[in-house]
């Protein structure tokens, strides 16, 4: 099986950690990705806000791209991509008029069967089969898995079984010998793409889901969104001023907390490349016994 | 499909269930959508009141809803209609008024900067086939006119290697530009 891979905008930017970890893991697992050649953006929520078919049309490209190149898995590790190219392979494979329009848009042919993974159904996939060798770490702190919107609504394209209480990330973080907890803002909002258009409203939003976190008793966020991980970290001083508290709790995106249970260094993780600091994090790994 | 629509005027509710197939009229106000709104607290009209003002049709309905800041605050979570017992899609609706506002000249002035972000981003895709974060941060500068917002961010994020100065590119950016032009000129050339 060739796996394909749409590292989307931010992990070619600001979340490069997100795609340095996911790489590292793979390749400790033997597992290859083929980046879909000459992708282009999803168009984000801006496209759907402004435009909808033009919402549908760059993912629908992408989409055409890697069916050309053969692929049959996608892998999406950024929530926001996983909802447009998800909702636009929805959409077309149900609407025969709306593709034939698309594809005129496009000039480009599809059938839309590839199958679209997100970054935990890629771990359990194809990660899972041989990770055990690989663990040589536990985690051992407690982590809230956090999993946003766009993994768990619409129903339609939802990538966890239980939408209001989804426990797939949760599986891998036991897998790294962390502790998952139950916690309450698993699938609540973090304001998204207001990030920078009304910071007021994301630090309010994501000041709710640190709170809830730290009340439980969390050591460690998970995320697997680059949007979520922008909101939750490097908007922590907004939140702290919203809060009137100082949270320390660090946001790990879910490949590094993997990576680091498989001795990858926090480095090699770009651990260093967060604004809440990472080594208590770190500091609570155990080696295991052979 | 719609013989009712042959008897009756098309109305600006008719509209919009024509254009996503939504039935508003299936909405019986239970408020589960508001409730579980994470904006519920910014917004001037709560999403069961738009849906109730979509169903009742009053003198000037169009215009309150489509110069309202509700429609441009709604992130699309859909947790509203994941709750919803009647399956409302309530966040196609609202991208619906969305770009209906947007095409009327009617969207709010406190949604402005909201505008100017999505806007940015857009034209970042269109001159790049991908979003150059460095190109968004300043064209939306300069559209919002919040000029300090962020900067002490820069030398940070600079420092974890996180900004790219240069845009990364598709091979061929005519290609993306002519998709966004396609969509445009069919829709009478305004975007």
């Amino acid at each position: 099986m060739r796996i394909g891979y749409y590292p989307g905008c931010s992990l070619e930017g600001s979340s490069k950690e997100y795609n340095d970890s996911l790489f590292a893991v793979a390749e400790k697992c033997g597992v290859t990705l083929e980046v879909i050649k000459d992708w282009s953006c999803c168009g984000a929520s801006a496209a759907h806000n402004l435009n909808h078919d033009l919402a549908l049309a760059l993912p629908a490209r992408t989409l055409a791209l890697a069916e050309k190149q053969g692929l049959e898995d996608i892998v999406v590790p950024c929530a926001a991509c996983y909802s447009r190219i998800a909702g636009t392979k929805n959409e077309i494979s149900n609407n025969i008029a709306v593709k034939a329009k698309i594809e005129g848009y496009i000039d480009l042919k599809l059938t839309a069967d590839v199958k679209i993974l997100t970054v935990f159904e890629f771990l359990q996939k194809y990660i899972f089969p041989t990770v055990d060798q690989h663990i040589v770490n536990k985690l051992n702190q407690k982590a809230a898995c956090y999993y946003g919107c766009l993994y768990t609504r619409p129903k339609e394209i939802a990538a966890v079984e239980q939408i209001e209480n989804p426990m797939e990330m949760d599986e891998v973080m036991a897998k790294a010998g962390a502790t998952p907890i139950d916690w309450a803002f698993k699938t609540e909002c973090c304001g998204a793409g207001l990030s920078v258009s009304r910071t007021d409203i994301v630090a309010k939003l994501s000041g709710k889901i640190i709170e809830d976190a730290a009340d439980r008793g969390a050591e460690s966020i998970v995320v697997a969104c680059p949007m979520c991980h922008m909101n939750l970290d490097m908007r922590r001083p907004e939140i702290k001023k919203q809060l009137k508290k100082d949270i320390n709790i660090p946001v790990l995106f879910i490949t590094q907390a993997l990576g680091l249970s498989m001795g990858i260094p926090a480095d090699k993780l770009g651990l260093n490349k967060h604004y809440v600091p990472t080594d208590k994090v770190v500091n609570c790994i155990v080696k295991m016994e052979a | 499909m719609h013989e009712s629509t042959h008897h009756h005027a098309e109305t600006f509710k008719s509209k919009v269930e024509e254009a996503i197939g939504v039935t508003v009229s299936h909405c019986y106000q239970c408020g589960k959508c508001t409730a579980g709104c994470p904006l519920n607290e910014e917004m001037d009209i709560m999403p069961n009141q738009l849906l109730r003002i979509l169903q009742a049709e009053m003198p000037g309905y169009e215009e309150k809803i489509l110069s309202s800041l509700s429609i441009w605050l709604c992130l699309a979570c859909d947790t509203c209609y994941s709750r919803c017992p009647q399956e409302v899609l309530l966040s196609k609706v609202m991208d619906y008024l969305r770009q209906e506002s947007l095409r009327q000249n009617k969207v709010n002035p406190k949604a402005k900067d909201i505008l100017s972000f999505h806007k940015a981003f857009l034209n970042s895709v269109k001159m790049n086939g991908k979003l150059h974060e460095v190109g968004l941060t300043i064209d939306y500068k300069l559209r919002s006119l919040n000029l300090m917002q962020d900067v002490m961010l820069a030398p940070s994020m600079a420092a974890k290697g996180k900004l790219a100065i240069f845009p990364h590119q598709v091979q061929n950016t005519k290609e993306i530009a002519k998709i966004f032009k396609k969509i445009t000129d069919s829709e009478g050339g305004k975007q």
